[in-house]
C-alpha cells in the first residue's frame, strides 16, 4: 500500500482534530500585508467565521493535526496508542503550503495546529514550531497562528511556539487530578500547570519588554487558553468552574474551553458511552460568560448548582441564580445600579447598555423595556418600571416552571 | 412678487444621487437643506435606478440656506451609524437619515434614546450592513486563475446591500501582493497590487468555475465536523442558504446531515460499548460476560471464564486470561500455570480459597494449529475493553489487596502499561485506598529454563512473601 494521498491524510489529521472545541482567531495585533515585499494576510481584532459546519461550530482556522500517531494512551483521546483509527501524517511544509492555499482563497483566518506525540515530546513540538516558523519566516504569513503546545517539551521550545504562534494552548484535559490519573495516565497535572505558568511569565515579560523597545518581539499576543473534556469522569459543575476560575486566576488564561465528551470510534472502555452532554457543555459555556462579562464571582455560580453540584440543564445559570436568591429582586430599571440590572435574567449586556442610554431621557415604562430587550417575558417577573411590578410573582413557587423553556432541552437527549 | 417671495421649505424637492453608496454627497446635500428649513418630509431622496418619476414634479437643485442660518449639529455617534447605513439597500434610507438629522437639530440627544423609532430603524440598517459586510469578509471564496499575466484570483459575490466599495480596504490590507478582483451583480473591485480600479456590475458566468483546491478544502469541511454534535439550526442562523450558493463546501451540507445520525449511530455501536449500570453481584457479571462481544475474542468460539473465591476476600488475584484448560472447564486457573501458582502460594504460606481468582481478559484468545489452539496475547484495546469488568469485580469483592501477575494485570487494573520488572516490590495505591502489588505471571516461568528460572522463581517467591506480609499486617 502506498502512502496515502494529501487529500486522503488531510482527511484523517482534520477528523482528528475535531475533538477541539477552540476555533477563535480574535484577540490578537492588528497587522496586515500592505506594504510589505511578499507577505500575506492580515488580523484586524475580531476573528472571522469563514464558514460554519452542520453541528454549528464556526471555522474559522485550518484545524488540522500534524501527525495522529501517539506514543500516549489517554482514554479519551481518539488518537491513543492502543487506539485502531487510520494513521497519517504530514511534514511541516505539507502543512505551510495548505494553509497559504487555503488562506489566498479566503477559506480560513490562519492555522490551529496540534500534534500527536511521537518520538518525543521534544520532537513533537520541534515540528510543530518549524511549521510556524516557515510560514512566518519564509513566507511573511501575517495570519492567525494558533499552538497547541506539548506540556511535556522543553520550556525553551514553547518560548519559540510563543514567538511565531498568536496564541498557544495547554490542554489541562480533565477538570480533576483524579480524573488525569484515570484517563490521562501518561500526563501529569503539575507538569501541564507548570508549563502554563511559564508561559503566563513568557506573556508579561515580552509586554513589559514592548514597552521600553519598540520593537522587542511580542508573545503569544492573543494569550494562552486551554481546554478541558467535560462528562468523561464524575466532576461536577461546581468542580469545573471551581477549576476554571482557578486557571484564570492564576495563568490568566483567555479562555478556558469546554469540550463535550463525545463517543468517539474505538473508545476506550472506562469511559461513559453516552450521547454527548451537549446542553451541559453548554451551561458552562454560559457560566464562564457570568464569570467573564457580568461580574458573578466562582462562588456565585457554584451557588446556582443544584444539591448534586450540577448546573440545572433546563434553566441557564443566570436564572438558576436569580431563582434562588429571589429577595434581590424586582430590580427597578428606572433606578437600579448597572451591577444589579446585569443579574436580571433576560437582559445581557447590551440591552443593560440601552436602557441606561434611555433612562436619562425618559422614564422608562414596560414598553420601552420591551423595545430594548429580547424577549420581555423572561424579563417581567424580576424587574419594576413606572408602570409595572411584579405581584408577588417572585415568591411563586412555580416560577421556575413557568419561566423553564417548555420541550427544547429534551430533543438532545432523544435519538 | 408673491410667487418669488414664496418659501422654499414648503415646496416639494427631488434630490437625485449619482451613486447609491454615496454618503458623503448625500451629506452636503442634506447640510443645505437643514439649512434652508426643509421639512423632511417636502424632499423625495433619489438613487440610480431608483422610479424616481413617481415622486415627479419635485424641485430639482438646491434651496438657498436662510442668511443666518445655524450651523447644522450631528454628533459622531450619527455620523457613524449614518454613514454605514447609507450602504443599506432599503430606497427609503436617505429619506431616514435626513429626519433623523433634521430632528437633532431640536434634540441633539436624540441618539441616546434607544426607543425612539427612527433611531431603532437607524441601528437596525447599520446592523445589517454590518453583517452583509462581514459575511463578504467572511464568504467571498476565491477562484486561482492563470493568465499571461500570471496567477490571479477572482471571486463571485452577491452581497445584499451596496458594501462592495466600502470593503474594498479589508481585502487589500488581506491580500496585498495577490492580484485579485471581487464580481458582484452591483460592481466589481480589481487589485493589481498597487491600486484598486473599479467595474461594471458583473455576471456570474464572468467569474471562474472551480479549482482543484476546491477539493481539499471539501475534504477538509467534512472531515472537520463532528456527526454527534448536530446542531442545523445554529448554522442556519450564522450561515444563512442565501449565501450558500457561491460557497463550494456547500454542497456538501445536505449528505453530512442526513449522514450524521447514522454515522453517530454507527460511532457509538462500533468503537463503544453500550454497557449500562454496573452488574450488581458476581453471578450478574458471570452471565454478563458470557454474552460479552465487545471485543473479537469474546466472538471466538469460547466461554466466558469468571473469578472464583469469596465475596470480601482481602487478597485479589488477577491474572492475565483463560488458557485451553481453564476455558474448558469454565473456571480460572486450573491449567499448568495455576498448579505452578498453587505450589507457590503454599510455599508463601498464602490460602488460596481465602483468596478472590480471576482473569484480566475474561475469555480465552488463541489461534487454531491443526487440532492445537496455541494462545496469543491480548491486546491493549482488549485488555481496556475487559476493564470494565475487571472493576465491576473489584467494586463487589472490595479486596484491601490486588496482586496483578504480569503485564496484562496490571495494564488492566492501572489502565496504563508498566514495566514489571519496574514496577514489582512496591505497591501502588488504588482510587479506592486498597493497595496493587505486581508480579511476573506464573507461565513467564514456565517458559524459563535452568539458571534463569531459578533466579525468577526466588523473585516470584519473594513478591509472594512480601504479599503475605503486608496482608497479614492489613488484617491486624
Amino acid at each position: 500500500m502506498g502512502a496515502p494521498s494529501i487529500i486522503e491524510r488531510l482527511g484523517i489529521l482534520a477528523d482528528a482534530a475535531k475533538y477541539d472545541a477552540s476555533c477563535a482567531s480574535s484577540g490578537t495585533a492588528k497587522r496586515n500585508s500592505k506594504g510589505s515585499a511578499k507577505g500575506i494576510g492580515s488580523t484586524e481584532g475580531m476573528g472571522i467565521c469563514h464558514a460554519y459546519a452542520p453541528d454549528g461550530r464556526c471555522i474559522s482556522l485550518l484545524k488540522i493535526l500534524l501527525t495522529n500517531h501517539c506514543i500516549f494512551d489517554c482514554h479519551y483521546c481518539v488518537n491513543r496508542k492502543s487506539s485502531n483509527v487510520r494513521r497519517a501524517r504530514f511534514t511541516p511544509q505539507e502543512v505551510v503550503d495548505l494553509t497559504l492555499s487555503f488562506y489566498r482563497r479566503n477559506y480560513i483566518e490562519g492555522l490551529f495546529l496540534s500534534s500527536g506525540i511521537i518520538k518525543s515530546s521534544n520532537h513533537t513540538m520541534e515540528q510543530l514550531v518549524e511549521t510556524a516558523r516557515i510560514l512566518r519566516e519564509e513566507h511573511d504569513f501575517r495570519g492567525y497562528i494558533h499552538l497547541k503546545t506539548i506540556p511535556e517539551a522543553d520550556p525553551e521550545l514553547v518560548h519559540q511556539a510563543g514567538l511565531y504562534a498568536d496564541r498557544v494552548s495547554i490542554n489541562v484535559e480533565l477538570p480533576t487530578d483524579s480524573g488525569l490519573t484515570r484517563l490521562a495516565p501518561d500526563k501529569d497535572a503539575r507538569q501541564i500547570e507548570g508549563a502554563m505558568g511559564k508561559v503566563k511569565n513568557d506573556v508579561i515579560e515580552a509586554k513589559d519588554a514592548r514597552k521600553r523597545f519598540r520593537n522587542a518581539p511580542r508573545f503569544a499576543p492573543a494569550g494562552q487558553s486551554t481546554q478541558m473534556i467535560v462528562g468523561a469522569d464524575a466532576a461536577t459543575d461546581a468542580d469545573i468552574v471551581g477549576k476554571a476560575s482557578r486557571l484564570y486566576d492564576n495563568f490568566r488564561l483567555r479562555r478556558v474551553y469546554y469540550s463535550a465528551f463525545s463517543p468517539i470510534p474505538d473508545a476506550s472502555a472506562v469511559l461513559p458511552l453516552k450521547r454527548p452532554p451537549l446542553i451541559r457543555e453548554h451551561r458552562l459555556y454560559q457560566s464562564d460568560w457570568l464569570m467573564r462579562f457580568y461580574g458573578y464571582k466562582p462562588g456565585e455560580v457554584m451557588q446556582a448548582t443544584e444539591a448534586d453540584g450540577n448546573l440545572p440543564l433546563d434553566i441557564d445559570p443566570k436564572l438558576a441564580w436569580a431563582l434562588k436568591f429571589r429577595e434581590r429582586f424586582p430590580v427597578d430599571l428606572n433606578c437600579a445600579s448597572r451591577e444589579e440590572m446585569l443579574r436580571v435574567p433576560g437582559l445581557g449586556v447590551k440591552a443593560v447598555n440601552k436602557i441606561l442610554a434611555s433612562r436619562r431621557h425618559r422614564t422608562l415604562r414596560l414598553d420601552d423595556v420591551a423595545l430594548l430587550t429580547q424577549s420581555i417575558t423572561k424579563v417581567r417577573p424580576f424587574i419594576c418600571t413606572v408602570d409595572w411590578r411584579p405581584v408577588m410573582l417572585t415568591d411563586r413557587a412555580d416560577l421556575r416552571a413557568l419561566l423553564a423553556p417548555k420541550q427544547e432541552q429534551f430533543e438532545l437527549f432523544t435519538a | 412678487m408673491s410667487r418669488l417671495a414664496k418659501d422654499p421649505a414648503s415646496e416639494c424637492w427631488l434630490v437625485e444621487l449619482e451613486r447609491p453608496d454615496d454618503f458623503d454627497a448625500w451629506r452636503d446635500k442634506a447640510r443645505i437643506f437643514v439649512q434652508a428649513g426643509v421639512a423632511p418630509a417636502s424632499i423625495v431622496w433619489s438613487e440610480p435606478g431608483a422610479s424616481g418619476e413617481l415622486f415627479g414634479g419635485g424641485r430639482a437643485g438646491l434651496p438657498l440656506p436662510a442668511p443666518d442660518a445655524p450651523i447644522v449639529r450631528a454628533n459622531r455617534r450619527f455620523v457613524s451609524l449614518a454613514r454605514n447605513a447609507a450602504l443599506h439597500s432599503d430606497p427609503q434610507r436617505f429619506a431616514l437619515l435626513y429626519r433623523v438629522l433634521w430632528r437633532l437639530q431640536a434634540s441633539p440627544r436624540l441618539m441616546e434614546d434607544k426607543a425612539d423609532l427612527d433611531v431603532r430603524r437607524l441601528e437596525e440598517l447599520d446592523k445589517n450592513v454590518r453583517r452583509d459586510s462581514h459575511k463578504m469578509h467572511a464568504f467571498v471564496r476565491f477562484r486561482e486563475v492563470e493568465d499571461a499575466q500570471g496567477e490571479r484570483y477572482v471571486a463571485w459575490f452577491e452581497p445584499e446591500h451596496h458594501i462592495l466599495r466600502a470593503n474594498a480596504g479589508f481585502f487589500v490590507r488581506r491580500f496585498a501582493n495577490m492580484k485579485w478582483s471581487i464580481l458582484t451583480p452591483r460592481g466589481s473591485l480589481h487589485w493589481d497590487c498597487e491600486t484598486v480600479s473599479e467595474g461594471p456590475p458583473a455576471e456570474r458566468s464572468d467569474a471562474p468555475d472551480g479549482d482543484p483546491t476546491e477539493d481539499l478544502w471539501r475534504k477538509y469541511y467534512a472531515s472537520i465536523f463532528n456527526p454527534a454534535r448536530l446542531k442545523v439550526g445554529s448554522m442556519l442562523s450564522e450561515m444563512p442558504k442565501k449565501y450558500w450558493k457561491n460557497m463550494p463546501e456547500a454542497e456538501l451540507i445536505p449528505d453530512l446531515i442526513a449522514g450524521a445520525q447514522r454515522r453517530e449511530a454507527q460511532m457509538v455501536a462500533a468503537g463503544a460499548l453500550d454497557f449500562e449500570d454496573r452488574p450488581e453481584s458476581l453471578a450478574a457479571i458471570a452471565r454478563a460476560i458470557e454474552g460479552c462481544r465487545k471485543c473479537p475474542i469474546g466472538a471466538l468460539n469460547n466461554q466466558g471464564v469468571m473469578g472464583e473465591g469469596p465475596q470480601g476476600a482481602p487478597l485479589m488475584i488477577v491474572g492475565e486470561q483463560p488458557g485451553d484448560q481453564e476455558d474448558q472447564q469454565g473456571r480460572p486457573f486450573v491449567g499448568p500455570a495455576g498448579q505452578l501458582l498453587d505450589v507457590h502460594l503454599a510455599k508463601a504460606g498464602i490460602d488460596r480459597s481465602a483468596a478472590y481468582v480471576t482473569n484480566t481478559v475474561k475469555h480465552f484468545k488463541y489461534v487454531q494449529r491443526g487440532k492445537r489452539r496455541i494462545h496469543q496475547s491480548p491486546s491493549a484495546r482488549e485488555i481496556d475493553t475487559c476493564r470494565w469488568w475487571i472493576e465491576s469485580e473489584r467494586a463487589i469483592v472490595q479486596p484491601r489487596l490486588v496482586l496483578a501477575m504480569g503485564a496484562s494485570a496490571a495494564r488492566g487494573v492501572l489502565g496504563k502499561t508498566v514495566s514489571i520488572t519496574k514496577a514489582r516490590g512496591t505497591p501502588i495505591t488504588l482510587e479506592d485506598g486498597s493497595e496493587l502489588w505486581i508480579t511476573a505471571h506464573p507461565s513467564y516461568l514456565l517458559r524459563l529454563e535452568g539458571e534463569a528460572r531459578d533466579r525468577q522463581s526466588e523473585l516470584f517467591d519473594a513478591d509472594l512473601a512480601a504479599v503475605k506480609t503486608r496482608l497479614d499486617e492489613m488484617s491486624c
